[in-house]
């Protein structure tokens, strides 16, 4: 499988760059904590960690693709595990037997899917019928969202899911964290859609030029529709996780998450104006924040020292991509 | 003495060891209308920045009004009297004309505070010298092309211009406006302003301007009093080859149309149309702006749809109301305006040639085939005589002309039985365009019906067996081109004023 | 244009108007004084906030980092006003927050304006830097001991009556900031260069950069500017809240810019006004006060943000869709 690993070794020269980062980062965690960084226990906790945001970056890059933005994510997200986990407090009889609860489980993953594709599906008509700026258009829904989830849950956690619901979160297969293989199989069905189909092109295409895209024939509308629903989708499925994971589901839940979508995105080499980017470059830039945040967590450094490195690590990423672009160009 | 406001020696310039202008020498007297004359890459913007002081020169001399410059930046220029209007205008669509004509001076007079009086009364004044009455309180976004051009030369006159430089400033106007135009151009050189006139429409240069000076490949290569040019001479100058002229004719048989309308209306835009396009034909459809082209052209092609009348293909009724109808019913459009309805412009040239397209390569599942892909775009290249290094490269990366061929590849890859163009020739140099119509010649020969939308009437009468006249949304003349005069078309153009 | 803004902001008015009728004819409590007066004085931190807001879309960019920027330059400030156990005018206090507010943002323009970064990502970029910064190394607890000078910035009321219960109310001096501020807004937007600046950058910014325009000047003109009232706007809310607590106003960056959009900004650049700004604060204070008094718990809050917001914006793009065809 072309992940384009290719691209990198010829010269996507932003991506290159964030690898050589990401590696340098890996390689100063090794070297400052030794017993902790670079042990099986501490790769097992941060393939636990990261694939929540790595999935809403992978969403957050479809966006950003076509030249949009979906700040709803989270909210979508959030109303999806909220959703999911009435189901299990309120419907599900309790002590039900083990068969029906994997029914249930099985039922609540499909909620979520069509919540989150719901959810998407309102987004992808304000900005693709009534030709509302995605920013604004998601800036309304997420504030929807978030708001019905405040209004189903007064505000509160909803706690009490069956145990197996925790294995989506808290599971391995084959050593592997059940999160992680979620994200690996979204990240080769995303690099498939993006370089190897009709519609993922069209996104490039469209987020390149919309008014050619139409002249050209491609069905901007419907293309938009679907991307900002396969978004809600993964949102919804991100929202699965999180609820699995934390045993846990509220309506403020990972709100940070949405900013650090689009920085994720931004790191991975995506273009805020549209038409270009990877599904690799969100894997790399999620791992590089990744590092960084579990190096401090280690070295003692508090939560929001993570934020400040992250906020200049972000900043430092951009000054040198254009420094290089410069260069390039000259 | 009459001085010379631009005078350039032997001007050098390079860019990353390329040459790009080599022994440029050029001069503009002042109250003279100097035109520069030749294809896109010729190094006319190059020269353009040179004297507006953007690029420096790497050899050779600047000399403004008797003043040589070792170093040119734009302050000195601008303050030499040399203003630029670019194609886009530089205006600001969001403030009013008054702000747009004064809004340079009260940052270069220093005030802190705006005098809404003062801004208006400089705008009347600037608005006065050009002789033009325009009110100062609308936005520029609310007015016509036309008007903002009106604006972009008020200001550059009132910032004392002593020449005034105009990149390609017919482009987006129509018959009426550039004849406006000119007289203001005319007027400005009795109060002693010039202008360079830089452009590659050769009736225009020799219907408006004194001396021309044509650049090809960097060099001058020719150059003189307009008088001693005629239309050959200047097209063999720009180009370096002889571009012949011979009418298309058709010769195809009168059966089914492959395309075919009846009375077909769009409220407010046209009404009652009968348009035929037989096999192997090359229709031209022209008009003034406001005359329905447009829209017809859009109509035909479902961006927005006609909402009374019928349309046939090959005789069978179909009806179109969206791109994807037309598209299924095999009708192509090439935009007017390449740049923002044509191109991806930082998309790889595969891309821009199979955006519509990618649909047929696809195996299993909906993955495409990049084997394929390939093959079809090399093929494409081949045949439409694109040239690049790499379909990877972003088309940004070529010429105006191998654009335009590419958009056309595109269009006729979908396998399109009728080819609609709008302004299919808008923005390329003289070059390309023959090449561009003796390759819609060539598709004609296919059997594929063309209708060309333009206001280029030389190019209609050229390459169209037939040529409809539209005026208020409807067909007023039908002619055929075999012995059609270009003034006899004009004329009745010209009636429609 | 301009007849059709102040169009929008007539209908801005009349849907406030509308509004306000709504809610005060099914519950009187909507008239009463109490009610009125805290409204405005809720509307005061978001209406300084948003003047910055507008500023910044005018120019053709945005800034998520104001609420990060607001946090940091008050709770420096009273960190260290308590430290030095400050007495003197309360101008002292506000001037520092502004000046710090004003380094941040002067440090937003410094990243635009050299290394040519969107707006977006930079201030996403700044606020969480800055967010980090001031709860890892500065300090993560609230502080509510506010110096004497704040507390009684707080209690000023420039006007005050006492209700038939006893208690007493009053119109909070605060409001006058708000209003002081934005008659300066609109006087710098309207009849100053910089501010005519500011819109041609926001119109057009290559034909700025042509027509000679400052252009770096006029960035770090504005995102210093949007500093300066977003430290001032920080200020005023803990003074008014009677307490520095660093997680405060999380989230208020995207209620500010829902406030400034509903008021008319494009978020392309070059339109709005300070006027139809201040009536986007407004309808967006005026719900979230006035949930409770219909009957509709203050649960409903962001429900109803939401719906109000996608209608306008929904409303607006479909009329300019329209107009443009």
């Amino acid at each position: 499988m072309n992940f384009g690993f290719g691209k990198i070794a010829k010269g996507e020269g932003n991506i290159r760059q964030l690898s050589f980062i990401t590696l340098c980062t890996f390689i100063l965690m090794c070297w400052l904590l030794p017993d902790t960084f670079l042990t099986v226990r501490n790769f097992r906790s941060m393939s636990f960690q990261f694939p929540e945001l790595g999935i809403l970056s992978l969403a957050m890059m479809l966006a950003m693709l076509t030249g949009g933005i979906d700040l709803s994510l989270v909210g979508i997200a959030n109303l999806a595990s909220i959703l999911g986990a009435f189901v299990f407090v309120k419907i599900m009889p309790p002590d039900s037997p083990e068969g029906v609860v994997l029914v249930y489980i099985a039922g609540v993953v499909a909620l979520a899917v069509f919540v989150g594709m719901s959810c998407g599906l309102l987004n992808g008509f304000l900005i693709s019928r009534l030709n509302v700026p995605p920013i604004l258009a998601t800036l309304g829904t997420m504030q929807l969202y978030t708001g019905i989830a405040i209004v189903l849950t007064k505000g509160a956690a909803v706690i009490g899911f069956p145990a197996r619901y925790s294995v989506i979160g808290n599971g391995s297969v084959a050593g592997f964290g059940v999160p992680l293989i979620i994200f690996i199989l979204l990240l080769t069905a995303f690099t498939v859609l993006l370089r190897k189909t009709n519609f993922g092109i069209n996104l490039y295409l469209i987020g390149s030029n919309a008014k050619a895209a139409l002249f050209s024939g491609i069905k901007v509308g419907k293309v938009l529709m679907i991307s900002y629903m396969i978004g809600g989708l993964m949102a919804g499925l991100a929202g699965l996780i999180m609820s699995s994971r934390t045993n846990g589901a509220k309506a403020d839940y990972g709100t940070s998450y949405i900013l650090q979508s689009i920085l994720v995105a931004v790191l991975g080499g995506v273009k805020p104006t549209g038409g270009s980017g990877y599904a690799i470059g969100i894997l790399i830039a999620v791992l590089a924040l990744q590092f960084l945040s579990s190096g401090f967590s280690m070295l003692r450094f508090s939560n929001f020292a993570k934020e400040f490195v992250w906020g200049v690590f972000l900043l430092a990423i951009m000054i040198v991509n254009y420094f290089t672009n410069e260069r390039n160009k000259s | 003495m009459s001085g010379e406001i631009v005078n350039l020696t032997e001007i050098e310039k390079s860019f990353g060891g390329v040459q790009v202008l080599s022994k440029v020498s050029l001069s503009v007297k002042e109250g003279e209308i100097c035109c520069l004359a030749g294809e896109n890459g010729c190094g006319k913007s190059t020269l353009i920045k040179i004297i507006s002081g953007v690029y420096s020169h790497d050899g050779g001399q600047i000399a403004l009004n008797g003043r040589t410059y070792p170093r040119l930046n734009p302050i000195d220029s601008i303050r030499e009297g040399i203003q630029v209007i670019y194609q886009d205008f530089s205006l600001f669509p969001n403030l009013t004309v008054a702000e747009n004509l004064a809004l340079s001076d009260q940052v270069e007079s220093g005030r802190a505070i705006v005098s809404w009086e003062r801004m208006r009364r400089i705008a009347g004044e600037s608005l006065a010298m050009i002789g033009i009455e325009m009110d100062p309180d609308k936005t520029v976004e609310e007015l016509p092309v036309s008007g903002k051009q009106l604006v972009a030369i008020a200001r550059a006159v009132y910032c004392n211009a002593r020449l005034i430089i105009m990149d390609e400033p017919t482009t987006t106007l129509t018959q009426k406006e550039i004849d406006s135009l000119f007289t203001l151009i005319r007027n400005l050189k009795e109060k002693g302003i010039s202008t360079l006139f830089v452009s590659h429409k050769i009736r225009e240069m020799l219907d408006i301007t004194e001396k021309i000076t044509i650049m090809r490949n960097g060099r001058v290569v020719a150059g003189g009093d307009t008088g001693e040019f005629d239309e050959i001479k200047i097209t063999q100058a720009m180009t370096g080859r002889d571009i012949g002229g011979e009418r298309f004719h058709w010769s195809g048989v009168d059966e089914e149309p492959l395309l075919r309308t009846e009375k077909l209306s769009r409220r407010g835009a046209f009404s009652d149309i009968d348009l035929t396009v037989r096999s192997g034909e090359i229709v031209g459809i022209t008009g003034l702006l406001g005359s329905g082209r447009t829209e017809l052209a859009l109509a035909l092609f479902g961006r927005s749809p006609a909402d009374g009348g019928k349309i046939f293909r090959s005789g069978m009724e179909v009806v179109i109301r969206s791109i994807q109808d037309a598209m299924e019913n095999g009708i192509a459009y090439v935009p007017e305006d390449r740049l923002t309805e044509g191109l991806f412009l930082e998309q790889s040239i595969e891309r821009n040639l199979f955006a519509n397209t990618y649909k047929k390569f696809e195996r299993f599942a909906g993955l495409l085939d990049f084997k394929k892909i390939r093959a079809a775009a090399d093929k494409a290249m081949d045949d439409y005589g694109i040239v690049s290094p790499d379909i990877a490269l972003p088309v940004r990366s070529l010429s105006g002309g191998n654009q335009q061929r590419v958009v056309l590849a595109r269009w006729m890859s979908t396998g399109a039985e009728v080819l609609i163009l709008n302004g299919p020739t808008v923005g390329v140099d003289v070059g390309s365009k023959f090449e561009i119509h003796k390759k819609l010649r060539e598709i004609a020969e296919r059997g594929v019906g063309i209708l060309i939308f333009s206001d280029d009437i030389q190019e209609l009468i050229m390459n169209c067996n037939r040529i409809l006249v539209i005026h208020k949304g409807r067909f007023t003349d039908e002619l055929q081109s075999d012995c059609l005069k270009e003034h006899d078309l004009i004329d009745r153009l010209n009636a429609y004023r | 244009m301009d007849k059709i803004l102040r169009k929008n902001e007539f209908w801005l008015f009349c849907i406030l108007l509308l509004m306000a009728f709504i809610v005060g004819g099914s519950n009187d409590a909507f008239w009463s004084r109490t009610n009125l007066f805290s409204l405005f004085k809720s509307s005061v931190v978001m209406g300084i906030f948003a003047l910055g807001v507008l500023l910044v879309i005018v120019s053709g960019g945005i800034d998520i980092s104001f609420p990060a920027f607001a946090v940091f330059s008050f709770y420096i400030t009273v960190k260290y006003l308590l430290y030095i156990k400050f007495t003197g005018p309360v101008v002292i206090p506000f001037a520092m927050s502004m000046a710090i507010g004003t380094l941040l943002g002067l440090m937003n323009a410094f990243l635009i304006s050299t290394f040519k970064l969107i707006p977006l990502i930079v201030t996403l970029g700044t606020g969480s830097a800055v967010t980090g910064f001031l709860r890892a190394f500065v300090g993560t607890g609230t502080l509510s001991n506010l110096p004497q000078p704040l507390i009684d910035f707080s209690r000023w009321n420039i006007y005050t009556e006492t209700l038939s219960d006893g208690s007493v109310i009053g119109f909070s001096g605060s409001f006058l900031i708000l209003i002081a501020l934005s008659l300066a807004v609109a006087f710098v937007l309207r009849r100053t260069t910089l501010g005519r600046g500011v819109y041609a950058m926001g119109g057009d910014l290559t034909a700025a950069v042509r027509a000679g325009l400052p252009v770096p000047k006029l960035y770090y003109f504005t995102y210093g500017l949007v500093g300066a009232l977003a430290g001032t706007a920080g200020i005023v809310h803990c003074s008014l809240i009677r307490l520095a607590n660093p997680r405060d106003l999380e989230g208020a960056e995207m209620e500010v810019i829902a406030a400034v959009v509903l008021g008319g900004a494009s978020l392309t650049g070059g339109k709005g006004t300070v006027s139809g700004t201040i009536l986007g604060v407004f309808l967006i204070v005026l719900i979230k006060g006035s949930l409770i008094l219909v009957g509709i718990p203050t649960d409903w809050q962001k429900v109803a943000i939401g719906v109000v917001l996608i209608t306008a914006t929904a409303l607006t793009a479909y009329r300019s869709s329209k107009g443009g065809r």
